[in-house]
Parts: structure tokens; sequence; C-alpha cells
């Protein structure tokens, strides 16, 4: 028994990255950013407004979050319809309560079939971020270049026209993408995404189309990922928010403004077993000295300008 | 393929010769950093799926670049605060890749063990001589670099052949005879020292490195929240003090940088560290430097004792 012998080949071995996205650039080693006002924090909170189609096809994976029994699936497909109907309400009263800024990453798909919805947005004038088609339109590697780019331009134009603002972030169903997915994000007009978790900050992001910002919005606290994913209660996802919160915080103290992220679900914390812990984070946040809530596109041009 | 491994024998946890670590110590305490690289597109093994994804599969792979970009400093701070020199289990293709991470590791006289060239490159299926080159590679490049003689071993992801642990002894001997390839983290057998057998005679000894207090472990596959994280390592290190006292524990805490750095995550990895290292009699060291000390002091009655017990009650 033997592998070929390329598995013992290293072609990438050499400085930096194991490919040309983006240059490797320890955070430690960056000139400090100084946010607004001088305020240590930039919160962004993000509200996902995602469909999760019935009929999910799954290609190439089950995206997570989405459809798992046979079809139809109506528990799953009820109980994420669930976050736009009721929850995201709930939402809507816990972040003008408190004055977060949030901003709204949506599926296409779904600003198709909730007018009244994409109407209560538009008029919020919060910042909208396309998420993509919808939840089980995924980009994945070896995905078909024109399939792709009909994807991702139907998913832009449609929210363009039906939002009326020019749509400038991006997020990936499941954070996902193919090996095309940032040059065809930069030719359609978009100026950052945000499916590469490798950071706290932002970063430059080449593309054959000119260069894109990597937005961190972290995994690590979204509300799917703690509450489902490791079915941790929506107290300990609080916990860890305010211990993330103290600990970046500290940071600040010799490294300069940060970012606190949190990607948040009305069919997970707008639950109304779930919805209060979701206040106390935005009332300790929303009310601390050292927070800046901010929409994301507002964050990256304060870095920008730094 | 074997019933058993046949590296250690049956060695019960009670009247073994008493081990007393320097100064007194009840419990040898090091930490395992794993500083690794995980490839964006590894090439296929036939036995284990890189990435659940095809490539580029974005949450795995940048989730891991996350821990090089922001978490190595941060880890490498707190255990500095604490007196506490890490013991790294090192892909080392960083070594080329990420060079500024090994010069700060280099400047705290931390130690570097081999954990494989890449963390996407598994052992499974490859013949003894890939095996074997693979491994050399790994000691050789963790020489060029640091001008350390690599004494310890974990597979890379923990991928293993029959043959690990004799390759990894006998190519630390052909390279620098006894000073290198002398122990191993990839046994969970104990939480004590153990000799283990192999087909060169060599002296080598187990080092308990623990996948019960492994982040990753209790992260991604036990998930717990990182407030009973710290609590556990609280209480593994209360049971590992108290049995010390009759004879000398191992207390390791493996990590890594894409985990228990996490912002809301480091606070319970330092509540532990400072509670660990506040007690008198615990000795904060090195893989290696356990590993030596017990070679030099207790492998020969560890051995004796084994075969006192063996011939006594029979091998297994």
């Amino acid at each position: 028994m033997a592998l070929d012998k390329t598995y013992l080949e290293y072609p990438e071995r050499s400085y930096g990255m194991d490919h040309n996205r983006y240059d490797w650039d320890m955070l430690s080693n960056r000139k400090p950013i100084i946010w607004p006002n001088d305020k240590k924090i930039a919160l962004w909170v993000n509200v996902g407004v995602q469909f999760f189609p019935l009929n999910q096809k799954g290609i190439p994976f089950k995206v997570p979050g989405g459809m798992t029994k046979p079809y139809p699936d109506l528990r799953h497909y009820s109980l994420r319809d669930y976050g736009n109907r009721v929850g995201i309400y709930r939402f809507f009263k816990a972040l003008d309560k408190y004055n977060v800024t949030s901003t709204f990453a949506m599926n296409t798909r779904l600003a198709e079939r909730l007018p009244y919805l994409t109407g209560t947005l538009k008029d919020r004038g919060n910042e909208i971020l396309c998420h993509g088609y919808d939840m089980d339109k995924l980009h994945y590697g070896g995905q078909n270049l024109d399939e792709e780019k009909e994807l991702v331009k139907r998913s832009l134009d449609g929210l363009r026209n039906l939002t009326g603002q020019d749509i400038k972030g991006w997020v990936s169903p499941a954070k996902n993408e193919s090996e095309n997915t940032p040059d065809i994000l930069a030719e359609n007009g978009i100026d950052y995404f945000c499916d590469w978790v490798n950071d706290e900050m932002p970063y430059n992001f080449k593309t054959k189309n000119g260069n894109l910002t990597a937005m961190p919005l972290t995994t690590e606290l979204d509300d799917h990922f703690i509450i489902l994913n490791n079915l941790h209660s929506a107290e300990d996802w609080a916990h860890q928010v305010q211990d993330a919160f103290q600990f970046l915080l500290q940071e600040t103290k010799t490294q300069g403004g940060r970012i606190l992220s949190l990607n948040i679900h009305p069919w997970v914390l707008g639950q109304p077993h779930r919805i209060k812990y979701l206040e106390q984070i935005l009332e300790y946040l929303g009310s601390h000295e050292a927070v800046w809530s901010a929409s994301s596109n507002t964050i990256l041009n304060a870095w920008k300008n730094n | 393929m074997k019933e058993d491994p046949g590296y250690y024998d049956y060695w019960p946890y009670e009247n073994r010769p008493k081990i007393k670590w320097p100064n007194g110590a009840k419990v040898a305490f090091w930490v395992a950093p794993n500083i690794e690289f995980y490839e964006l597109n590894p090439p296929d093994n036939p036995f284990r799926k890189p990435w659940p994804q095809p490539s580029p599969a974005l949450p795995g792979y940048t989730s891991r670049d996350w821990g090089n970009r922001v978490g190595h400093i941060r880890q490498m701070e707190l255990l500095e605060k604490y007196g506490i020199r890490g013991s790294i289990s090192l892909s080392t293709a960083l070594c080329d890749h990420h060079p500024e991470i090994i010069e700060l590791c280099k400047e705290r006289n931390w130690e570097f063990f081999s954990h494989g060239i890449y963390n996407t490159r598994y052992t499974y299926g490859m013949s003894a001589s890939q095996e074997r080159d693979m491994i050399k590679d790994s000691i050789e490049t963790i020489y060029k670099h640091t001008g350390q003689k690599c004494a310890g071993y974990l597979a890379p992801a923990l991928s293993h052949s029959e043959n690990t642990l004799d390759l990894f002894a006998e190519v630390g001997t052909e390279l620098f005879g006894d000073e290198a390839g002398f122990y191993s983290c990839d046994l969970f057998h104990d939480d004590q020292p153990t000799p283990i057998n192999l087909r060169s005679g060599k002296r080598f000894a187990s080092i308990p490195y623990s996948l019960e207090m492994n982040d990753t472990i209790a992260y991604l596959v036990q998930k717990i929240t990182p407030r009973r994280y710290g609590q556990e390592l609280k209480d593994n290190f209360d049971r590992l003090y108290a049995e010390g006292a009759e004879s000398g524990t191992i207390m390791c805490i493996p990590t890594h940088n894409y985990q228990v750095t996490n912002a809301h995550r480091i606070k319970a990895y330092e509540e532990a560290l400072e509670y660990i290292t506040g007690h008198p009699d615990v000795w904060v060291t090195t893989g290696k430097e356990i590993a030596s000390y017990y070679l030099d002091t207790y492998y020969d009655a560890s051995l004796e004792d084994i075969n006192q017990k063996t011939k006594k009650y029979g091998a297994r």
C-alpha cells in the first residue's frame, strides 16, 4: 500500500498563504485603528433574514439550519418561517428600544416573497446586505461559472430593485463559496463580503476584478452556531457575548479599536424564551460608553479612513 | 490488523514505584499549543476527507487561519503571563509559511515537536517508506528553523499507521541519536508516563497529552460552553494534584489557537491557568523536560515493576 507520490509533494510550501487571495498579516502587527469619537468597540449587529425552501435540493450539501427530514419537512420549514413572521418584529422592538443599529442580510427570494417585510426594512432605512438568492442556492467549489454568475446577478439585481438600496455587502448562504465567488462579487458592484471569518478586523482581499474588503462577521458568536449547533442555552450565548466584549475591550488598550460582530437570526433568538437574553445584551452593549453601534458599511468606511 | 497495538503492557494504577517530580512537585503541568497549517486545496486521501465541503471549504479553513492571524499572539502572551513555556505540536510547513510565529516562540524558548507537515496530510494509506520520509522531513525542518532536535511526536490530525511510533523513534536516532525521537503524545492510556515497547528497543516514553482536556475536543466534539471548559480544567487539575501526593502525575492542556483564544473563550482558559499555576507543588514544564526526566529517573524502575507484575499475574 502506498499513496500517489504527489501526496508527499508540497507545491505551496513557501512564505505566506497557500493561495494568492490575501497577504499573510498578523493582526497584532497592524496599525491600531481609531473609531469615531474614540470609541473602543464597533458593535456590528447583523440579522440574517432567510428563506429555507421546502423543496431543498441540498447541492452540494444540506445547508446548516435547512431541511433535514423527508419531504415535506414542515417542522423545519415553518419554524424558520416563524422568524420572519414573529421573531423579527421582536428584534425590531428590541433594537429600537436600546438604540442599537443593525444591518440585515437578506435572501433575495425572501424579499420577492414577502413585500410587507421588505417594505418594513426599506422604511427602517437600515443597511441591507445580500445573503444570496435563498438558503438552498449555495455557492460551492466546482460550481459551473456561468451558472454562478447568473445566480449572483439575479440575487443582486433583484434585491437592489426590491429594496431601492445600492447593495454593497454580501454574505453567502452558509458562508460557502466557489473558487470564483469573490471575482464575481467584485464584478457585480460588491465592496465587501463576510464569508472569510479568518480575522477580527477588515482586510484587503484580491480578486480578478479589483479588491474587495473581507469584513469579520464571526461565526463563533452566531446564535445558530451556539444555540442550535453547540446546544448551549440562550443565557450561555449571552455569557459568551459578555466575555467576548470584555476581552476585546481589554485588547483595545494595547492594540487599537476592535469590532464585536453579532450575527443573529429571528428564528433562533426571536423565540419567546430566548428574546430576553438578546434584550439584555442589547441593553448592556447599547448603553456602554466604549461602544459605537454602526452598520457594516459605516464601520468599513471608518476603517478605510484610518 | 492487530487486536492490540502492543506498545504497552497492562500496568494497574496502584502500587507503582513512586514518582517524585523536581522540587517535590505533585503534578508536572504542561501546555501543548498546536500550531497548525491546514491547506485550502489539500490532495485527496483515500481514507479521510480533509474538508466536509468541496474546496474552497471556507468554514474550516478560515477558522484555522484565524488561529494564526489573530489567536497565536493572544495565547502566547497569556502563557507568558503565567510563566508557561509552550510545547508546540507543530505542522512543520508553518516554518515556511509563517516564520514570524516560529521566531516569536523561539525567543521564548518554547519546545517544538513534530505534528507532521500539514494537518491536512494524513498518514492513512502511506507506505512505511512514505511515512518515514514525511517524519524525517518534519524533524529536519524543525532543526533547520529552530536548531532543536525534535523529541516528541503527535501524528498529523492524529492519523496513525502500525509503524508510526517505531518510525518516529528510528528516524530520531538516525538523525540525532538518543537526543531526538524519544516521546509520543499519541496514546491516552494513562495519567503517568509509561515505557513504550518498540521494535528497536529504544528507551521511549508515552507522555500523557490528554484528549479530554483538548480544547478542540471540548469545543467541537463535546460542544461545551467556555465556562464549563474552564471548570473541567480545574477539576482535572484538582484530582491529579491530590493523587500526585502519592505518586507524581501529569496534566496537559492541549490547545489550538483557533479555539481557546477566541474572545469569548480566553477568559475561562486564563482563570484555569491562574488557578493551576497558583498552587505551590506544580512543576510547570514542557513535554520534552518531562520525558527526559522520566527516562533518566524512573523509566528503568517502571520497566522492572511492569515485568515483575507481568510475570506474577501473567501477560494480558
